[in-house]
C-alpha cells in the first residue's frame, strides 16, 4: 500500500461484473447449502418438542409400557435398561479403550503399535448392526438374549473412540512432565498411572462421555441381543429394553400412544445425547 | 544443583522388572481390540460359510431372496445399498463441502463455532431418531405428492401408471417410468435416500473443515494479493490443496452410508426384488440384516443374512482403509 497509488490510480482490471457476480453468487449458495445442513437438527427438535413434549411426565418415568393399544404407560424398563447396559458396556469398552490409548500412546515403538493402531481404526468403521451380529454369535447363540449381550455389542463399539481420544489426549501430555517423573526415579509404569494419565483426565472422559453419547442412541446392535423386555429387568442374563428400542418399536407401531411413546423416548434420547455431548465438550474445551 | 544420584542412570534399574508386568498388562488388554477383530471375522465366516457354500459366487450376482423355497441371491440388496449410498453421496457431498467453506471460510467467529457445533450435532442424531422423524414427517410429504400424481385431472398420468406398472410387473423398468410413482405410500427407496443425505453430511462436512482449516494461510494471501476474489480463492487455491483430504471424509460418509441401518430399514420398505421405481420399495444389506435376521429360522436363510453382514463388514474395512490414506496423505506433516 504504497501513496504512489492513492496518487495516481493505475488503470488495473479492477473486479470486473462478471466476477464480483460470480463471487456474490456463490457465497449466497454457501450461506443457502449451510441453511440447508442445519435445518433437519432443527426441524427435528422442534418436532420432537411439539410431539413429545406432552407424553413426558411422572407417569413416563416411573411406569412400564401399557399393553398394545392401551393408553397410559411409560417407559421406565426403557430408561433403567439403557442405563444399565450402558454401564457394563462401558466397564468393558473403556478399560480396553484406554488401555488400547496408553498402549499407541506410551510405547509407540512397540512392534505391535501399528496393527493395533490400524485395527482399532477399522473397527470405528463396522457397521453397528454388524457388530450386533458379532454379539449374537458369541453370546445369544449360546446363551440365549440378553442384556450382557447388548452391553457386549455396545461395548465394542466404544472401544475405537475411546482409543483415539485416549491416544490423542496422552499425546498432548508434554514430554518434559514423563522426564520429570523418570527423572525422580519413578519407574515408567508409574510415570504413566501417576502422572500422565491424571494429567490426560479431562480429556479422557471426555472421550468417554463422546462414546457414551455415540453408543446411546444405537438400536440396531440392541435388536438381536437385548431383544427388548416390557418389564423393568436387572437381571444381564434376561433379555433387557433400551430406549432406541423402544422407539424403534413404538415408531413402527400402528398404535397412537405407542407412537406417541415413540416420539417422548426420542426427545428424551436426543436431550440425554446432546447434554452428554455438550458437557464433554465443557469438559475439555476441545474436540 | 543437587548430588548426583548413585543409582546407576542405565534404563535396567530395579522397576525394570514392574515396568514389564505393566507393559504386559496394556498389551493383554490392548490386544482384545485385535481379538474383537479376528474373533468378528471368524464368527462371520463361520456363520456365512453355509450360505457361501451353497450357493457360491451366485450369491453376489443373482437377485431372487426367496425364504420359502430357500433361495437366496443378494443382487437386489447390494445394488440398494450402491444406489441409495451413492445418490446420497451424490446429493450430500457439494452442501457438505459448502458447509464446511461457510464455517472454515465466511462465517465471522462468534457464527462460525455454533454453526460448527450443531453440524456435529446432526452426527449425534440417532438413527432411529431419523427414522421416525421420516417415516412422520417426511413420508407424509411425499405421499401427498405422489397422491396429487394420480390426480384424475390428469389421465394421461394414470395411462403412464398402467404402463409402467405393466413393465414393472416383468421385473423391467425404463428412465421414465423409473421416475413415476408406484405407490402413495411416501416410504420406499427415494425416501432412503432423502433421509441417509442428511444422516451422512456431518461426516463429510466435519473432515473437510479440519482440512480446509489446513490450508496454510499463505496459500490464501497470496491469492488475495494478487486481487483475487474470495470464491476465486477458495476455488482456486483451497479446494484443490484439500481435495485429498475432503475426498477422505468423502469416503469416510459412504462408509457411513453404506452401513447405516435402522432409519433406513423403517422407512425402505423392505422388498427384495430388484429397484423399478425411485418411489417404490427397495431394500439395503443392512435393513435385511434389522428386517429378517430376527425371524430366520432356517439355517440357509440365517447364514444368507449373516453373510450380507460379512460382506459389509469387509466392504467397511476396505472404504476405512482407503480414507485412511487418503487422510493420512494429505495432512501436511508436522501438523499431527
Amino acid at each position: 500500500m504504497s501513496t504512489a497509488t492513492s496518487a495516481k490510480p493505475r488503470p488495473t482490471p479492477g473486479l470486473s461484473p462478471a466476477r464480483k457476480a460470480q463471487n456474490a453468487v456463490m457465497g449466497g449458495l454457501i450461506l443457502l447449502a449451510t441453511l440447508l445442513v442445519v435445518a433437519p437438527l432443527i426441524l427435528i427438535f422442534v418436532y420432537l418438542i411439539r410431539e413429545g413434549l406432552s407424553a413426558v411426565n411422572l407417569n413416563f418415568f416411573t411406569k412400564v409400557p401399557a399393553p398394545e393399544g392401551e393408553a397410559g404407560g411409560g417407559l421406565l424398563n426403557a430408561i433403567v435398561g439403557s442405563l444399565y447396559m450402558l454401564g457394563m458396556a462401558s466397564v468393558f469398552g473403556v478399560l480396553i479403550g484406554i488401555a488400547g490409548g496408553i498402549f499407541l500412546a506410551e510405547y509407540p515403538r512397540h512392534p505391535l503399535m501399528p496393527t493395533i493402531r490400524l485395527v482399532s481404526d477399522v473397527l470405528a468403521g463396522i457397521p453397528a448392526i454388524v457388530m450386533g451380529l458379532v454379539a449374537y454369535g458369541l453370546i445369544v447363540l449360546n446363551f440365549g438374549f440378553s442384556g450382557f449381550a447388548g452391553a457386549l455389542a455396545l461395548g465394542f463399539l466404544m472401544i475405537p473412540i475411546v482409543v483415539r481420544t485416549t491416544e490423542e489426549v496422552l499425546k498432548l501430555v508434554p514430554q518434559s512432565v514423563r522426564e520429570a517423573g523418570l527423572s525422580l526415579g519413578l519407574p515408567q509404569w508409574l510415570v504413566t498411572l501417576r502422572i500422565v494419565l491424571p494429567a490426560a483426565a479431562g480429556g479422557i472422559i471426555t472421550g468417554v462421555m463422546l462414546a457414551l453419547a455415540r453408543v446411546a442412541g444405537e438400536a440396531a446392535p440392541l435388536l438381536f441381543t437385548a431383544f427388548g423386555n416390557p418389564n423393568v429387568n436387572l437381571d444381564p442374563s434376561k433379555p433387557m429394553s433400551a430406549l432406541p428400542l423402544e422407539i424403534y418399536r413404538g415408531a413402527t407401531s400402528a398404535y397412537d400412544e405407542n407412537q406417541r411413546m415413540a416420539k417422548a423416548g426420542a426427545l428424551l434420547l436426543i436431550v440425554l445425547i446432546f447434554a452428554t455431548s455438550l458437557l464433554a465438550r465443557r469438559f475439555s474445551r476441545k474436540v | 544443583m543437587s548430588e548426583p544420584a548413585r543409582r546407576l542412570p542405565t534404563r535396567s534399574g530395579m522397576s525394570s522388572g514392574s515396568d514389564r508386568v505393566f507393559q504386559s498388562l496394556i498389551l493383554i488388554l490392548a490386544s482384545v481390540i485385535v481379538l474383537v477383530f479376528v474373533v468378528s471375522l471368524y464368527l462371520l465366516g463361520k456363520d456365512s460359510w453355509p450360505a457361501l457354500q451353497r450357493f457360491g459366487t451366485e450369491f453376489f450376482t443373482t437377485r431372487t431372496w426367496n425364504p420359502v423355497n430357500g433361495t437366496f441371491g443378494a443382487a437386489a440388496m447390494i445394488i440398494g445399498t450402491l444406489v441409495t449410498s451413492f445418490v446420497a453421496l451424490v446429493i450430500s457431498v457439494p452442501l457438505a463441502i459448502a458447509s464446511a467453506l461457510f464455517v472454515a471460510e465466511y462465517a465471522p467467529r462468534w457464527l462460525a463455532n455454533p454453526v460448527g457445533y450443531l453440524i456435529e450435532l446432526l452426527a449425534a442424531i440417532p438413527s432411529v431418531v431419523y427414522g421416525l422423524w421420516a417415516l412422520f414427517v417426511i413420508a407424509p410429504v411425499l405421499a401427498r405428492w405422489q397422491i396429487t400424481f394420480f390426480n384424475p385431472e390428469y389421465p394421461e398420468r394414470l395411462a403412464l401408471y398402467t404402463k409402467c406398472a405393466g413393465i414393472w410387473a416383468n421385473d423391467q423398468t425404463t428412465l421414465q417410468c423409473f421416475f413415476v410413482p408406484s405407490s402413495g405410500a411416501g416410504r420406499g427407496l427415494a425416501l432412503a435416500i432423502i433421509i441417509l443425505t442428511v444422516m451422512i453430511l456431518p461426516y463429510t462436512a466435519s473432515v473437510a473443515r479440519d482440512v480446509i482449516r489446513l490450508v496454510p494461510a499463505d496459500q490464501r494471501e497470496a491469492m488475495y494479493a494478487l486481487g483475487a476474489t474470495k470464491w476465486e480463492v477458495i476455488s482456486r487455491a483451497i479446494l484443490p490443496y484439500a481435495r485429498a483430504g475432503i475426498m477422505g471424509g468423502v469416503i469416510l460418509a459412504l462408509g457411513r452410508a453404506l452401513g447405516e441401518t435402522l432409519a433406513v430399514a423403517m422407512v425402505i420398505g423392505d422388498s427384495q426384488d430388484i429397484i423399478k421405481s425411485l418411489w417404490g420399495n427397495a431394500s439395503t444389506m443392512a435393513s435385511v440384516i434389522a428386517n429378517q435376521f430376527g425371524d430366520a429360522q432356517e439355517t440357509l436363510h440365517r447364514s444368507s443374512v449373516v453373510t450380507l453382514g460379512f460382506i459389509l463388514f469387509f466392504v467397511s474395512v476396505g472404504v476405512n482403509l482407503l480414507a485412511r490414506v487418503l487422510i493420512q496423505r494429505l495432512t501436511p506433516k508436522g501438523t499431527r
